[in-house]
């Protein structure tokens, strides 16, 4: 339960963290709440790790133009404490209330979340439902790729070597949209089974992003178009989960849609 | 790496690897025994402890992540004429412990969510302790003795 050697680099600015980030066996260190356990384990054998922790640029919430702007080091306990996101995105406020427990979201990051590519992490899924976008940076410069086009599998991403993600951008979600975030899991605090993230404006918008159908956060496009038509939540749930071959996984999924487009008074 | 932490107002200094975890380097170089190290995966809370007086597991920090920080442990909770602080003596009025091995955990993280002030309810002290296990009392006791705390501080909830 201790971590095999590493070299240990604590970044003074992002072009450095990238410098020591593009070679071999090197790993950055967000707020380790996913990755210090893969080490415990020695499930994670980095050569280097270089410490993201000291950039404070890479912290922060901020809107511009309507967009939120989340730094990819911003600790979760800052976006569940938000106001902005409570008022304009409520359901990264309802995502992130059941990562783990308080003493994880006080280190945790929302960048470290999405780049670790949890199956069951709860964040990539919200944001999967309100089509944020990821920034991307590396030496040679930068780039955005949508949440779909990142997540590649469990624990896989598209990141190249060299590459860290220090944003996430999120669109203005449609006026009066309402949201919710439902799930289950064993025990408190504990990684879901499955779950569900809604946005929904009657008659105008409808994302419903699914935790536990795949191991990627996976928009139900059909039942979307159906809820926009007008489908009542018992009929856009069948439709989320009709294409899931595992009777419980259906079922608890089934029933998680149902609750969440009920909230939002589909 | 050479590294000095603040720990309950001390400074202490020392030579860790940087694999060293930070609960290893409180308990084994900083001599500080009251935190206890349960699982070692950031599951059970046991190594919670106060950074800059945040509650965080200090089984999942590396020791040198705390250089030039400040902590606090179980042993800062007390006066330093050993009188038990109000959370301390509440938690031996209701049994809130038994075999003790997750009580430094509990109070570092009801010493913080009681820090932060203001009404709590049962189910708020509930939610912010459920990163700590108890595999004795059942949480009752626990969860009274913090209720008892907090509804002293903040009479009129």
């Amino acid at each position: 339960m201790k971590p095999a050697p590493f070299a240990y680099a604590a970044a003074t600015s992002v072009e450095h963290a990238l410098e020591l980030l593009d070679q071999e066996e090197a790993r950055p260190l967000a707020g380790g709440q996913s990755l210090v356990p893969m080490l415990n384990f020695r499930l994670a054998r980095p050569e280097l790790l270089v410490d993201l922790n000291p950039l404070g640029e890479l912290a922060g919430l901020r809107v511009s133009d309507g967009r939120l702007e989340i730094g990819a080091m911003t600790r979760q306990a800052a976006l569940l404490r938000s106001d902005v996101v409570a008022a304009g995105w409520p359901l990264l406020t309802q995502a992130v209330a059941l990562v783990g427990h308080a003493a994880i979201r006080n280190r945790g990051t929302v960048g470290g979340s999405v780049a670790h590519a949890d199956p069951a992490a709860e964040l990539p899924v919200a944001l999967s439902a309100l089509d944020a976008g990821l920034r991307l940076r590396s030496r040679g410069g930068t780039r955005t790729l949508a949440l779909g086009e990142f997540l590649r599998g469990a624990l896989s991403t598209a990141l190249e070597p060299g590459e860290l993600l220090t944003g996430i951008e999120v669109p203005p979600a449609p006026p009066r949209a309402r949201m919710a975030f439902v799930e289950h899991a064993r025990t408190h605090g504990d990684f879901a089974l499955a779950g569900a993230a809604v946005v929904f404006a009657p008659g105008r918008h409808a994302a419903l992003a699914l935790l536990g159908a795949a191991p990627v956060p996976v928009r139900a496009t059909a039942a979307e178009r159906a809820l926009v038509a007008g489908a009542d939540a018992a009929e856009a749930a069948r439709l989320a989960v009709a294409g899931l071959q595992d009777d419980y996984r259906r079922a608890l999924l089934g029933t998680l849609v149902r609750r969440a487009l009920e909230r939002v008074g589909a | 790496m050479n590294i000095s932490v603040q720990i309950n107002g001390d400074r202490y200094q020392g030579e860790v690897e940087p694999r060293t975890l930070l609960s290893d380097f409180i308990r084994h170089q900083a001599n500080l025994t009251g935190t206890h190290v349960g699982c070692e995966h950031g599951v059970c809370g046991a190594c919670t402890v106060q950074l800059d007086g945040q509650p965080v597991r200090s089984c999942l920090m590396l020791a040198v992540q705390a250089d030039g920080r400040s902590l606090r442990t179980v042993e800062g909770l007390a006066a330093p004429d050993a009188e038990l602080s109000p959370l301390q003596r509440a938690f031996s009025e209701h049994h809130a412990l038994q075999c003790g091995f997750c009580t430094a955990g509990f109070l570092i993280s009801a010493d913080a969510l009681l820090a932060r002030g203001g009404a709590l309810t049962e189910a708020e002290i509930r939610e912010e302790l459920a990163g700590n296990l108890c595999r004795c009392t059942g949480y009752e006791g626990i969860v009274a003795a913090v209720l008892e705390v907090a509804r002293a501080e903040s009479p009129e909830a």
